[in-house]
Parts: structure tokens; C-alpha cells; sequence
């Protein structure tokens, strides 16, 4: 059978997907202190409820929601609220975030704690898309976009699907992946009330050919219900992208500037789905989430269940350490992931994967001139041109990169990873973007 | 023979005919326009950097005829000798302004700010901070991957190998501002170059908080207000931990210098004092 995929680009890294065999272990041990940001979403921070001294227990909400697009915090320790104040976020930057001293590890008595599933629910989509909110659930993929925004389309657009981002395309991830094989019911029962909340009967679970098991357990599992469909997509990224999964599965194209909903879908990460599941059947807010720790040089890897806030370094311990010859850590993939200055940040909502590299993966080439052999621009699933638009950046010809569409970019990096003169595109084009975008902004405001 | 002699009139007809109706339409759109511009422009060194705020050489010379008053107008270039040309070619009266010059206002060079990442991306500092903070736990000074080098058109700038720190060179600098503009961190200042060259200033922008900033750098300031309450002239406004020593005020005492904790205040360009005092490590190598 002729698999499914997106149409133009793409690349075929190495998948490197070690931990696809290890089971989800929980992180029993707990660090002395957390540190959790109070932004760790797309859009306004949270602002804190809690101060100095008091006392909190996971599931405890501490920073409430602060705008449209925005998102609840909640505590994943027990403890007291040590400082309020800028912490360094892995990348260096100072944000603000509240730390807590952990003591015990007392829950709330609102979450059920059994693995027994109740289906017993009856809740209108109202009051499902509600209790998403309280839970301060964001898109699990990494890019945390708070999860109920989505569920409420604007006035005067309705969906028709709903797609399920099982994709996971990143090389190293595995988390997705055990996910579906570990909690399939939980994640059908997470879909059902999406779909509910939603309004929406159709469901397409989109799930890349280098998961046979998950794609026959999901088969199964959906078999009983009719609206299910899942769709296994030839592997190739970045497959996992929102527009390149909705071409890919629906066959419908989106149009550059618009959103998922403007051709009547609706895109949920497969892991967002059973932080939905959580949130309505266990009451259980989004406090902790599965990371992969994965990389060449480490003596094991793991799928691990963190808690919310918990140092990268406390992580890496728990798997031996960081090997000798660690030249980078990456949070989230290889290829969109960021790489990590600050080993003390915590993980947050959006962290997918620790990844270590060694030092022969992470060294960069030295960069050499543009033979004009085109290779970005054919693996551009965009349709961009990455070339031109790296030497416009350079230039500061903001004007022209606009023209260029730089704005449609996805920064997937295929175009860096193909470069045969390593050339840092990515890099350039990115900066470029956000320069591009600002001025679009600004010119926006004018008018 | 004769068709040499042919062509020839053809082409001294068709020139005389061209003349003829060039001549007469230079006549009939002539653009009017003041001899003095293009007095002025000679006069103006021609870098046609924009420094002066001015599209090139010219667009500022059309703007010095156009206005009564030389006031708020200064070729960085050219400076006090070519403003006085311009101002009697157009018959005003020259307004002095104070000479500027780029500083660098960060003393993390690698031995005062360790290093605790390596950065292996495009060499860029606007990259570079759109990224992350930087190679050192300090996420406000200098990057040292050199966009003021690339921005500044008359070579007055160079990263120091040693430092890995931008230096001015005060000759070549003329303080057009481009440095600053280019600067994604906002660490290159134009302070008024002072007399002699001397100036003082505080040589960080770290807005972070005392015990912070001394972590991650040894020359950082510390907004411990000391250098504030030790100034007669109240030149020096400590504002989010970090003291600003503002150039109109300063009369130039070191008394700020002699008083700050992390030598971060530093004065360039003095006499070297009889009683040994010592000296900071950014006085020696921009001295």
C-alpha cells in the first residue's frame, strides 16, 4: 500500500530512536528544590497566586492564567514556596519563576491516584474545554501552545476534523511512541473528549511507519469506534508539522498566513490528548510529563515521567551522568530542539527529550561558500528558498526577504542538515524571520 | 571613398541636431538649484557615511543651506574644522559641538567573565542573542563575535584577540554611530570625547542584581551606590544596579574611579599618577 505523506521537501535523518524499547519509568526520586517557570507557554506569563512561605501540594494551582492566550501553573511538589523572583532559563536568560522546597510528596485530594479507569462522564463541551483550562494543558509536541485556544475556533469557522499528531518525526523521541503503547486507552478516551469538546466526528491519527506497534494498537483500539481512523504516514520529516501532517492526512492545503482551523481542522498532540484524559477522568492538572533522555554516548536511555521544574541536571543523573565526551545537551530533538547553556533550568511543559550529544555529532563543520546546487531549496517543504534568503538576512534586506516569503518558515532545519558547504541557513533564515515578523507587526499597528 | 565621406556627414549631422536639442532642453527643464550646495559638499569630506543623520554628503549639505542656523548639525567626520568651513561659505555662525566617541561599556574580557558555554553557531552577535543569553553568565555584555566591526565603515573598530572585546581607535573613530546601531546588546555608547581625550565611564551594563553580576564577571558593576555618594558634581545615577556617569556633569576628579569595588569605572586617557595606584586591566590595553 502506498503510504501517505506531505508533498514537497523533506528529509531522512538517521531515526536514532533507542529508547523505543524502554518502558516509561517515573522519576521517583524528587530534587530538593523545583524551579518552575511561570512561562511556559506561547504567550503571557501566569501570574503568581501563591507567596512566600505557603505551603502547596502537587496539583496546587500557583500562577493563574493572565490573558486569551495564556495558561494555568500548577505545582508538581509538595513543599513551601521558597522565592518568587528571575530564575535562568536553560538557555541563560532570567524569568521569572517560583521555587519550591520540596517536602514530602502529599497530592491533592481532587486527583485520583487509581489506575482504574471510570468512564462514567458526562460533561458538555463547555465544561470539558473548562477543565482543560484549569488544568493549564498546552501542546505537548513543544510548542506549548495553550490546548483550549485551539478547542475554541473564532466565530464563523468550524472544524470538521480533528487530527491526532502521533507523528513524531524528530529523530531520539521516543515519548509519543511509548505513550500510545502504554496508555492507548487512556489516550482513545482523551481523543473522545477532544472530539467532544470539539464538536467535531471525524478523527485522523496520523502515526509514521517506523511505529508498526503503536500504528496496530491504535488500529485495534479504534476499531470499536467508527469516527477513528488511523493513518500511517511514510516516514519523513518534518512529517510532525502541523501543515505538513494536515497535507499529508487530509490532503487539504493550507494556505500561507492561515490557520489549521481556516481549512476546518484541528491539530492535538497525541501526548495532549492524554493530558486531557488526566485532567477530566483523573482531575489531574499538567505537573509532570514524559522526557526522553536519550544519545549515543549514554549508558542507558529512558522514557522518563518528570515532574514539572525539575532540574536537566537532576534528569541526566538519575541515567549515570553526562559521558565524558558530551559535547552538547539539546532540549526537545536534534533538529529543532535548542541547545542548553544552563544545566540548572528545569523541565517544563514543552520538554519532549534531553538529548546528550557527543562530541563528534555536535561539532559544526566549517562553513564553506554556496555552490548554488539547490539541495535547500528541494528539501524545503515550504517551497522557500533558503539560499537566497540566508544571504538576505545577511544583508539586512528585510524588504526583499519578505517578498521571499521568509515568514512561511518552519524552521525544521532540512535545510541545514542537507547543506553540503554546512552552511549555518537555519541559522540566518530564522533570525531573518523574526526581524521580518516585526516589522510586519509594527507596520500593522500603523495602519 | 565616397561612402567615408557619406557616413562622416551623417553622424556630424545627427551630433549637431542632438546638441541642438539637448541644449535647448537643458534650458527649458533646468533645476534651479543654490551653487552653494555644491560648495559645501566639496568641502565636506565625501564618506557619505549618514553619520549626520543625512542621507550622504550631499543630502547634508542641502540641509545646511536650506536652514538658518547651523545649530544641531555636525559632521562627525569632518568635525569642528569642516563645520567652521561650512559655516563661512554659508555665512552663519558655527555652533560648537562636543566631538563624540564610541566607547565600549564591558570589561568582560576572558579572563574577568569565564566563559561557561561555547557557541558554535553563525558568527553573528544579532544571531547569537536572539538565541540565548551568551558564553558567559552574564547575558548583557559584549558577545565578541564582532557586528560593530562589520558595521564601522572607517576600520576604527577590531576585536581584541587577547580580550575578545571590541576597541575603539579613537583617530579613526567619527563617531557616526553605526557601532551603536549595530550593537544587539546596546554595549557601544558615543560619550563626549573630552578634553584631551580624557573621559570616564562605567565600563558594564549589567542590570542584574550585586552578588549576580559578580559571579559572572569580575569587572562587573554592582550597583553599590558607592561611586554615587563619592561624586560632588551627582554626575552618576546608580538606576537597576548599574551606575550611568552622565558626560555633562563629570568633571573628570576619578574620584568614582578610585572609590568603585570591581574597577568597573574606568578612566582612559589620564596622566599616570604619581602615587602607584592600581590601574585597571581595560585602561592598560585601550591606553
Amino acid at each position: 500500500m502506498e503510504m501517505k505523506t506531505f508533498k514537497i521537501g523533506g528529509i531522512h535523518p538517521a531515526d536514532n530512536k533507542f529508547s523505543a524499547n524502554v518502558a516509561i519509568e517515573t522519576l521517583r526520586q524528587l530534587p530538593s528544590r523545583v524551579v518552575i517557570p511561570l512561562s511556559q507557554h506561547i504567550g503571557a506569563p501566569a501570574t503568581p497566586i501563591v507567596g512566600k512561605g505557603d505551603k502547596v501540594k502537587v496539583g496546587t494551582l500557583i500562577a493563574k492564567s493572565s490573558g486569551f492566550v495564556s495558561a494555568n501553573i500548577h505545582s508538581s511538589v509538595s513543599g513551601t514556596v521558597v522565592k518568587i523572583d528571575n530564575f535562568e532559563d536553560a538557555f541563560g536568560v532570567r524569568k521569572p519563576a517560583i521555587e519550591i522546597e520540596v517536602e514530602g510528596d502529599e497530592w491533592e485530594e481532587t486527583i485520583d491516584k487509581n489506575a482504574k479507569i471510570d468512564r462514567t462522564f458526562n460533561l458538555s463541551s463547555e465544561e470539558i474545554i473548562e477543565k482543560i483550562t484549569e488544568a493549564g494543558i498546552v501542546g505537548m509536541g513543544g510548542a506549548t501552545f495553550p490546548t483550549q485556544v485551539k478547542l475554541m475556533p473564532p466565530a464563523g469557522k468550524k472544524a470538521d476534523t480533528l487530527i491526532i499528531n502521533a507523528v513524531e518525526c524528530e529523530p531520539y523521541l521516543t515519548s509519543d511512541h511509548r505513550l500510545m503503547l502504554e496508555k492507548g486507552k487512556e489516550i482513545m478516551i482523551g481523543i473522545q473528549l477532544l472530539m467532544k469538546a470539539t464538536k467535531v466526528n471525524r478523527v485522523i491519527i496520523g502515526i509514521e511507519s517506523n511505529k508498526p506497534d503503536a500504528i496496530e494498537l491504535m488500529t485495534t483500539l479504534s476499531s470499536r469506534t467508527m469516527s477513528v481512523e488511523v493513518c500511517p504516514l511514510k516516514l519523513k520529516y518534518p512529517q510532525g508539522s502541523e501543515k505538513q501532517l494536515i497535507v499529508a492526512t487530509t490532503g487539504r492545503e493550507l494556505p500561507s498566513g492561515q490557520l489549521p482551523i481556516d481549512v476546518g481542522v484541528i491539530v492535538q498532540n497525541v501526548g495532549t490528548a492524554y493530558a486531557v484524559f488526566e485532567a477530566i477522568v483523573k482531575n489531574k492538572p499538567l505537573v509532570e510529563r514524559v522526557v526522553t533522555v536519550t544519545g549515543k554516548s549514554l549508558k542507558q536511555t529512558k522514557n522518563l515521567l518528570v515532574r514539572v521544574g525539575t532540574p536537566m541536571q537532576f534528569v541526566l543523573d538519575s541515567v549515570g551522568g553526562l559521558p565524558i565526551d558530551t559535547g552538547k545537551v539539546v532540549a526537545g530533538g536534534p533538529m529543532m530542539g535548542k541547545a542548553v547553556s544552563n544545566l540548572n533550568a528545569p523541565v517544563t511543559k514543552g520538554t519532549s527529550g534531553i538529548l546528550v550529544m557527543n562530541n563528534k555529532e555536535s561539532k559544526r563543520e566549517e562553513m564553506e561558500n554556496c555552490i548554488r546546487c539547490g539541495k535547500c531549496v528541494e528539501v524545503c517543504c515550504m517551497g522557500l528558498q533558503p539560499y537566497l534568503m540566508m544571504k538576505l538576512a545577511e544583508k539586512a534586506m528585510w524588504k526583499e526577504a519578505e517578498e521571499e516569503a521568509i515568514y512561511d518558515c518552519l524552521e525544521c532545519g532540512s535545510c541545514s542538515y542537507i547543506c553540503p558547504s554546512h552552511r549555518p541557513l537555519l541559522d540566518y533564515v530564522r533570525f531573518g524571520k523574526s526581524k521580518v515578523m516585526q516589522i510586519r507587526r509594527e507596520r500593522n499597528l500603523k495602519e | 571613398m565616397n561612402i567615408i565621406v557619406i557616413s562622416t556627414l551623417i553622424l556630424a549631422a545627427i551630433g549637431i541636431v542632438s546638441a541642438t536639442v539637448l541644449y535647448y532642453a537643458s534650458q527649458k527643464f533646468k533645476v534651479e538649484e543654490d551653487p552653494r550646495v555644491d560648495e559645501v559638499e566639496a568641502a565636506l569630506p565625501g564618506a557619505n557615511c549618514g553619520g549626520c543623520g543625512f542621507p550622504g554628503c550631499r543630502g547634508f549639505a542641502d540641509a545646511c543651506v536650506k536652514s538658518d542656523t547651523l545649530e544641531g548639525k555636525l559632521c562627525p567626520v569632518g568635525g569642528g574644522a569642516v563645520m567652521s568651513k561650512i559655516a563661512t561659505i554659508l555665512g552663519l555662525e558655527v555652533v560648537e559641538e562636543n566631538p563624540k566617541v564610541a566607547v565600549v561599556r564591558c570589561g568582560g574580557s576572558c579572563e574577568n567573565r569565564s566563559r561557561t558555554n561555547v557557541y558554535d553557531g553563525a558568527k553573528s552577535c544579532a544571531i547569537a542573542t536572539s538565541l540565548y543569553a551568551g558564553e558567559t553568565g552574564c547575558s548583557y555584555g559584549c558577545l565578541g563575535l564582532g557586528d560593530c566591526v562589520e558595521a564601522c565603515t572607517f576600520g576604527a573598530l577590531s576585536i581584541n584577540s587577547q580580550t575578545m572585546l571590541p576597541e575603539v581607535n579613537e583617530e579613526k573613530c567619527t563617531a557616526c554611530g553605526a557601532c551603536v546601531k549595530a550593537c544587539p546588546k546596546n554595549v557601544i555608547e558615543l560619550r563626549k570625547k573630552g578634553p584631551k581625550s580624557r573621559r570616564i565611564y562605567v565600563s558594564c551594563i549589567n542590570k542584574d542584581k550585586g552578588g549576580i553580576t559578580r559571579k559572572a564577571c569580575s569587572v562587573g558593576c554592582i550597583g553599590c551606590l558607592k561611586c554615587q555618594k563619592v561624586c560632588a558634581f551627582d554626575a552618576i545615577i546608580v538606576e537597576n544596579n548599574i551606575a550611568y556617569i552622565d558626560y555633562t556633569k563629570c568633571r573628570l576628579c576619578r574620584k568614582c574611579v578610585d572609590e568603585c569595588p570591581t574597577n568597573a569605572i574606568v578612566a582612559l586617557n589620564f596622566p599616570i599618577r604619581k602615587v602607584a595606584t592600581e590601574t585597571t586591566n581595560i585602561e592598560h590595553l585601550n591606553s
